[in-house]
């Protein structure tokens, strides 16, 4: 059986391939350069894939009869070739068109939705891998007095069920990620008894099983470590609250490559190994800045139930009786059309609200007005890393007044106006003063040092999603715009004119 | 290759994913997601040589299942990617202060 890698041609498609899926992710470096990043990846793919079609025609074999002379012959099998375009086929028709139609404040449920679907197809490729050995070159028959078998390479054999285990645990995490950012299910967690011992019993006998399929290829072994890992997959994420799905997302995301690097070596293809050692070091690092945001330790947020605890200290910890001053849509607008700089800090609620446009209207009429108006966005301000980003500029915001917290924070101070929308967390002033608080270390947005805080908010009574109240609204230099963060911008817009 | 080639070509590309990575503009990780994702599915290489291989009719039908997802994944993928990218516009006035990135 011809192995994957024997063509040096073959092993160098590959690795072209691996360089051009370099080179998307480096273009990312930069708006500017983004898009021709994204081209090369388009080109590595297509590489790689038309690269495995043209070695691995699928053949027959046919009989030849003539007169005198009857033959084998290997012939291309056109149904399977059909086959394999049509499955192709549908794959691009269902994802095109899903890519085209999906809303961007929907952007994290579509990637935990892809997220799943890479881990199932590693799965598959995995189990089909199991059943069919010799066709990935991985396995030598064996003749035995009970008939012949394929006798899969031991080394194969941990990488084959590592590879099989991620993707499982990647499916059935991303499944729950998709289900609690879709609403399907609630954000809240799901805390199972003793569920710590449960989940390190399950993956020391995943990891026990892996270690003994090495010495025993039955098929118990092998779907024992599928049906282990599905599991896991469930128990780990059911137990994160809605708000660090953020971190859940970017570790899936590394999973997901982590699973591709497994089969990689499994295949000896090594546009798989780079691809998925990128993917997975990119998953790891969004992780990390998404904890390093939220002052969270990674292993804490995998142990879960984040959510709980907070609502529980939320409810003791309102306290609304302060005074507090209330302006108008009026005011807002006559105070940012006479400023210098304005400063808009968006949170998830402006998306929720649908407030984005309205707000760029509102800049584009504060630019008539000579004012200097700048973004600040804080790492965790949408629902995963860059969320922000992506719906301002939906909103045809430019992206070179969208600045990051530690590029902007320092201007605060002189700044005439912060104009703060559906974002609460991110500028409470406690994350760096009160030591209790349960955001406390936290980096926010130095928002109260400007000369006037501007707050749209629904009401007084909402808190954060960590539950806490913010000392942000009853500050001398704060006025508090009680509405829909949209009916109140589009109220703004008008006062400007 | 063996296995040790195999190691040394994962474990360089870790690293130069580490560098790349903390490269990428913090603007652009919701794409930077979604095109890794996309990518990942270079996965459909083991699920195309699993559907054209002959000899399991259970393996080839994994595969062929295995194909179609990793379709929607890459085709999606890639123009979600494209979709997002294509909305970062600068300033329109020429002469962009910028300075950010």
């Amino acid at each position: 059986m011809q192995h994957v890698a024997v063509n040096p041609w073959v092993a160098l498609a590959y690795l072209i391939a691996g360089v051009c899926f370099i080179l998307a992710l480096r273009g990312l470096s930069s708006p500017t350069t983004s898009q021709r990043g994204n081209r090369f990846g388009m080109i590595g793919m297509a590489i790689a894939v038309v690269t495995t079609l043209v070695t691995h025609i699928p053949t027959i074999t046919v009989l030849v009869e003539g007169y005198d002379y009857a033959a084998l012959f290997s012939a291309i099998d056109s149904v399977a070739v059909v086959e394999i375009l049509a499955a192709i086929g549908i794959g691009a028709v269902i994802g095109i068109t899903t890519a085209r139609r999906i809303a961007m404040t929907a952007m994290p449920q579509l990637v935990a939705a892809f997220h799943s679907l890479v881990g199932l197809a590693a799965v598959l490729v995995a189990a089909a891998a199991y059943l069919n050995p010799v066709a990935f070159g991985i396995a030598v028959p064996v003749l035995t007095p009970e008939g012949a078998f394929a006798l899969i390479n031991p080394v194969s054999r941990i990488e084959m069920g590592l590879g099989v285990a991620i993707g499982a645990i990647t499916f059935s995490g991303s499944v729950i990620a998709f289900l609690k950012l879709n609403g399907n299910m609630g954000g809240a967690p799901i805390l199972l008894p003793a569920r710590h011992v449960i989940n390190l019993g399950v993956l020391a006998a995943i990891l026990a099983l892996v270690a003994y399929f090495t010495i025993d290829q039955s098929p118990w072994v092998f779907w024992t470590i599928t049906a282990l890992s599905f599991a896991i997959g469930f128990l780990l994420i059911v137990p994160i609250g809605g708000a660090d799905m953020p971190v859940v997302v970017s570790m899936l995301n590394s999973y997901s490559g982590w699973a591709a690097a497994a089969m990689g070596f499994t295949l000896h293809n090594s546009a798989m190994i780079i691809t998925g050692a990128l993917v997975g070091s990119s998953g790891a690092i969004l992780s990390y800045i998404m904890c390093r945001a939220m002052n969270r330790s990674f292993v804490s947020v995998i142990a879960g139930g984040f959510g709980a605890e907070a609502a529980a200290g939320g409810a003791g910890a309102a306290k609304t009786d302060r005074p507090w001053k209330r302006g108008s849509a009026e005011d807002a607008a006559f105070l940012m059309s006479q400023a210098e700089q304005v400063i808009i800090v968006p949170g998830y609620g402006m998306a929720v609200a649908q407030a984005q446009h309205v707000l760029r209207e509102m800049a584009d009429k504060l630019k008539e007005h000579g004012v200097r108006v700048k973004y600040a966005i804080h790492p965790v301000a949408g629902r995963m890393p860059g969320h922000m980003n992506v719906l301002l500029a939906e909103a045809n915001v430019p992206y070179d007044e969208v600045f990051e917290l530690e590029d902007i924070n320092s201007e605060f101070a002189q700044t005439d106006v912060a104009f703060v929308i559906g974002a609460n967390d991110v500028t409470n002033p406690a994350a760096k003063t009160d030591k209790t608080s349960p955001i406390y270390g936290m980096p926010v947005l130095d928002v109260e040092k400007a000369k006037t805080v501007l707050f749209v908010k629904r009401s007084m009574g909402g808190v954060g999603y960590a539950g806490v109240d913010n000392d942000v609204f009853y500050r001398d230099n704060t006025m508090m715009l009680l509405a829909d963060a949209k009916k109140m911008v589009e109220d703004i817009v008008k006062a400007l004119d | 290759m063996d296995f040790i080639a195999i190691l040394s070509i994962f474990v360089l590309a870790c690293f130069v994913g580490y560098y790349v990575v903390w490269s990428v503009t913090p603007a652009l990780h919701t794409p930077l997601m979604a095109v890794t994702n996309a990518i990942s599915s270079v996965i459909i290489v083991g699920a195309l040589i699993a559907s054209a291989a002959a000899g399991s009719v259970g393996g080839k039908w994994l595969g062929l299942v295995a194909v179609v997802l990793a379709s929607i994944n890459i085709f999606g993928g890639f123009a979600v990617t494209q979709r997002m990218l294509a909305m970062y516009k600068k300033k329109e006035r020429p002469a962009a202060t910028g300075g950010h990135k």
